[in-house]
């Protein structure tokens, strides 16, 4: 047979074409059913989840889909609500009939799709779970790099971190939220501070929610201690920080758990305070050339939905591993049964954008060890400054 | 005063700190007291459970977040848009429970449904996330003795007496005051003697309405905005207008003053987590020993 000249250049290019562009997904599209708070208290982090899911299956059908289909990522707004997730996640498996699940945000939610997950015998992946001796389901994995005894590994992370400070701390007040897994944290370190030998001046609780932080920073203020924790997540760090700057205090040190890491950039007392991430948009995370066009591309996109801090770190870092690990599982074992993909993890280990994800411990979780590192606010950019191999470059605790 | 050891039980608080404690209570009170008042004045005159009022003065803190982040207009020169917009509303909002007379019990659930709308209408504008006005006004603050003070608290504070006692006097010592009064007392005898029920009515709720805008600067301007924080309010002010009484224009600014500066003195003296019981242990304990008040 004779092969023309522009017969050999159609089939050069073909197959030049198959290494050069990525793999067509084809076929009825992989379903993968998920809620998030789009709306109510927890709605000002879900849409940081809703854009970063939302890349991620885009750059999944980019990449050819999952098994050559492409995928479909089902969402449904929970509305905060626990009991409404329970329903959806229900909704989700018997009338949509989505092929697999993801997760949904914080540890109510989460718990409420466990158990709708168990009843069907879904896996469930998870990003934010609070309580880890609570996740009994043998198919739930979490995907945030958290331990099994947070209110053990977080603590020790945190004072750690202190002890490196140019004066470290002998004095601790310890003011919590009693959001339930902040809550745990703190009384963790309770236990924690004193085995190190440090001294408790103050412990105060208060309702997530409070509206006044007067008295508490007054309170803080005539404790005058070394170092501040702040078993805070959201706005109330920052709301705790504007009351102390009213009576003109500012705590020589600080850790607020998990801030919102947009609003306290604009608060100057912030500065130096300390807080618990899993990933910050600065080497070595984005060594990673995938990871770096990740960062850039969740920055355009972040602003697109109007969210203020626009930088990738733990709440979109956590939600992207939960996309790698389903990615991980399904390309291992070739497979969208859920028992085969829960078996797999429970005996492999999976890289991900802030470390190696394992899960063959209690309750599929790693005791005594996680992939949390500690951030400091320096010079309005949020750094991760301990351990030292995550550590911006150049960055020390100041 | 936080001590070796010192756990979230009862403490002995220092001077400085009680004053302090005080004084964040007397501001916190205000602003209870300044959301509270319209409340008061629609349910109290016009029978109209209007929590839409809570929607209003998170829009007017929203819309003064706004005028300040990008035209760089002053949290108080952004009245001059509010105040008439949020008139407007108030009008217009008595005027759809007039068209429709929806009863007492119905203007709560029909403004629990405008207040859920505008409450998405602020998330799809805004987002869910946090917004915070920076202004020179946060910047300013007062030492006396050990004591400290805050321009945005103290204007507050102003702004809250200021039109609690002028809302007060103008009831009072005024005709249109008194014919306000004889319409909520009794509207067909008053419109006997010429009281134009109908004008009054949409009178009040416009002004209820420009409340709502006043308060919204003043959440501008010392507290952070989420959209889901037009709930977070809704308990502590409503316990602050049944306890002040409603329709009485200082009773909810007396109300709020006493609440903030109880669930103040509870957190300097012990557990934080006992304050929010405070305002409703308040108002059982006045339902029960003064239940002519309702």
């Amino acid at each position: 047979m004779k092969i023309t000249r522009r017969q050999a250049l159609a089939a050069g290019s073909a197959v030049l074409s198959s290494f050069i562009l990525p793999a067509r997904a084809q076929g009825k599209p992989i379903r993968i059913g998920s809620t998030l708070p789009l709306t109510g208290p927890l709605a000002s982090l879900a849409i940081i989840h809703k854009v970063t899911a939302e890349i991620c299956v885009d750059n999944l059908n980019k990449r050819g889909g999952l098994l050559g289909r492409p995928v479909e990522w089902v969402l449904r707004d929970d509305q905060s609500k626990p009991e409404l997730t329970r329903t959806i996640y229900e909704q989700l498996i018997t009338a949509d009939k989505v092929d697999l699940i993801q997760s949904p945000y914080a540890t109510a939610s989460i718990l409420a799709a466990m158990g709708v997950a168990q009843r069907y015998n879904k896996m469930l992946l998870h990003t934010s779970f609070g309580i880890p001796r609570l996740a009994k389901y043998d198919m739930q994995f979490q995907t945030a790099g958290s331990p099994f005894d947070p209110e053990v590994v977080w603590p020790n992370h945190i004072f750690d971190a202190a002890a490196k400070l140019p004066k470290p701390p002998k004095t601790i007040a310890i003011v919590t939220s009693k959001f339930p897994s902040v809550h745990a944290i703190s009384v963790g370190a309770r236990e924690v501070l004193k085995k190190r030998g440090l001294q408790e001046v103050l412990h105060l609780e208060y309702e997530f929610g409070n509206r006044d932080f007067g008295p508490i920073a007054a309170r803080v203020k005539d404790a005058n201690p070394d170092f501040l924790w702040g078993g805070t997540n959201g706005i109330d760090p920052v709301l705790m920080l504007e009351a102390m700057k009213k009576i003109d205090y500012r705590p020589p040190a600080q850790v607020h758990l998990f801030p919102a890491p947009g609003p306290m950039l604009k608060v100057p007392e912030a500065q130096g305070s300390l807080a618990l991430t899993t990933f910050e948009s600065h080497p070595p995370f984005t060594d990673d050339p995938a990871i770096a066009q990740f960062v850039k591309t969740y920055a355009e996109r972040a602003k697109e939905a109007g969210i203020p801090y626009t930088a990738v770190d733990l709440q979109s870092a956590i939600m992207y591993a939960a996309w790698q690990v389903l990615e991980a599982a399904v390309n291992a074992t070739k497979s969208l049964d859920d028992k085969t993909l829960a078996a797999w993890l429970r005996k492999s280990e999976v890289k991900c954008l802030f470390g190696t994800l394992k899960w063959n411990g209690p309750q599929n979780y790693v005791e005594g060890a996680d992939l949390y590192k500690v951030k400091q606010l320096q010079q309005g950019r949020w750094l991760v400054v301990h351990p030292d191999p995550w550590a911006a470059p150049g960055a020390k605790i100041v | 005063m936080g001590g070796p050891g010192s756990e979230d039980r009862l403490t002995v608080p220092s001077a400085t700190l009680l004053g302090q404690s005080v004084l964040s209570g007397v501001f916190i009170g205000a602003l209870y007291g300044l959301l509270g008042l319209g409340l008061s004045l629609s349910w109290g005159m016009l029978r109209q459970v209007n929590l839409t009022h809570f929607a209003l003065a998170f829009l007017g803190g929203y819309l003064t977040f706004q005028l300040a982040a990008v035209a760089k207009v002053d949290p108080f020169v952004s009245l001059a848009v509010t105040v008439p917009l949020f008139f407007g509303l108030g009008v217009a909002l008595h005027g759809f429970f007039t068209r429709f007379k929806v009863t007492l019990l119905n203007t709560l659930l029909v403004t629990f449904g405008l207040t859920s709308i505008i409450e998405a209408g602020i998330q799809w504008y805004w987002t869910a996330d946090f917004q915070r006005m920076e202004s020179a006004y946060a910047q300013v603050r007062w030492k006396i003795g050990p004591l400290y003070l805050s321009l945005p608290d103290v204007i507050t504070l102003g702004l809250a007496l200021a039109l609690c006692f002028g809302t007060w006097a103008v009831l009072r010592f005024t005709d249109l005051g008194k014919a306000i009064r004889a319409m909520t007392e009794d509207a067909p005898i008053a419109a006997a003697f010429g009281v134009d029920e109908k004008r009054l009515g949409y009178l009040v709720s416009g002004v209820a309405g420009a409340f709502a805008a006043v308060a919204g600067v003043c959440l501008a301007l010392d507290h952070t905005l989420a959209p889901v924080q037009i709930y977070a309010w809704m308990g502590v002010v409503f316990a602050a207008v049944m306890m002040g009484g409603l329709g009485r224009p200082l009773g909810p600014l007396v109300a709020g003053i006493v609440i903030g500066v109880s669930e103040a003195l509870t957190m300097a003296v012990t557990a934080p987590t006992w304050a929010p019981l405070v305002s409703f242990s308040l108002l059982i304990a006045i339902l029960l020993f003064r239940p002519s008040r309702f």
